[in-house]
């Protein structure tokens, strides 16, 4: 179970996160996109999940990753992002219930680019009972 | 002109379980429920399932491609109401179409709509793109 505490609070990642020119090749490749100069518009949870996972996985959070689902996804995306760019990710559980056993947690990931904030995520994520 | 009911064409998207490891790859999510269907089955689903990211990617795309471009697309949002079950081989669809729900000077409001084998997959998918010939 997620502890309580963590409601309302703010996680900054561990270490600054590198984009560079083959992670976005490889995610235009799949989608058959062409033009590979900039990252498609869902890049990004390539890196906010893995940085939310880091996060509330950690034991004083306390959530189970491994029985997770993805419940919702919404982007709001301030720029394209680019080869090069170097992020540092902050994650707010912004939300947390309990509905029939299963553990709903709303988190808000975004991605800086010095004081710029480039991407802003939402992620439901469920923790099946 | 581009205005408020205008439908875009319907596009068809087809998924087998090469592309689910090659998003697995490409994304870092290696959760075996995407690939390993001894796995998926014994925590309870059909099958093996793509992810919900890979779907939402894909429908990315068909509005990326709409607007003009990765670059136009501002922001973009959906609820995973259903898995897309992904057989092994076999290609399985995903059927995306679109509506315009708002337009205010170039920014543009759209009402997706995902569905795989008829079944809707995503729920309240919506985006605003900036389409520039639109001012």
């Amino acid at each position: 179970m997620l502890n309580p505490d963590s409601v309302g609070r703010t996680f900054a990642g561990a270490e600054s996160v590198n984009v560079s020119q083959d992670q976005i090749d490889a995610f235009c490749a799949l989608l058959q996109e062409s033009d590979m100069s900039v990252a498609p518009p869902t890049f990004s949870i390539r890196i906010t999940l893995a940085q939310s996972q880091a996060i509330l996985s950690k034991p004083e959070i306390g959530l189970d990753w491994t029985r997770l689902v993805h419940g919702d996804q919404k982007f709001e995306i301030n720029r394209p992002i680019v080869a090069g760019d170097s992020f540092r990710c902050s994650s707010t559980i912004e939300n947390y219930k309990v509905v029939a056993g299963n553990e709903i947690v709303s988190v808000r990931s975004d991605l800086y680019s010095g004081n710029e904030v480039v991407v802003s995520t939402w992620s439901t994520l469920v923790v099946r009972a | 002109m581009i205005e408020v009911g205008t439908v875009l064409a319907e596009e068809v998207f087809y998924l087998d379980r090469a592309l689910l490891r090659e998003y697995a790859d490409a994304s870092g999510d290696q959760n075996p429920i995407h690939q390993n269907e001894e796995f998926a089955v014994s925590v309870g689903l059909p099958n093996v399932i793509a992810h919900g990211m890979l779907t939402m990617a894909l429908v990315g795309k068909f509005v990326s491609d709409w607007a003009g471009g990765s670059a136009a697309v501002k922001e973009f949002s959906a609820r995973f109401v259903k898995p897309v079950i992904v057989p092994k081989d076999q290609k399985v669809d995903l059927t995306v179409s679109a509506r315009v729900s708002e337009v205010a000077g170039d920014r543009i409001k759209l009402d997706i709509s995902a569905t795989s084998a008829g079944i809707k997959v995503l729920g309240m998918s919506k985006a605003v793109v900036v389409k520039s010939e639109n001012k």
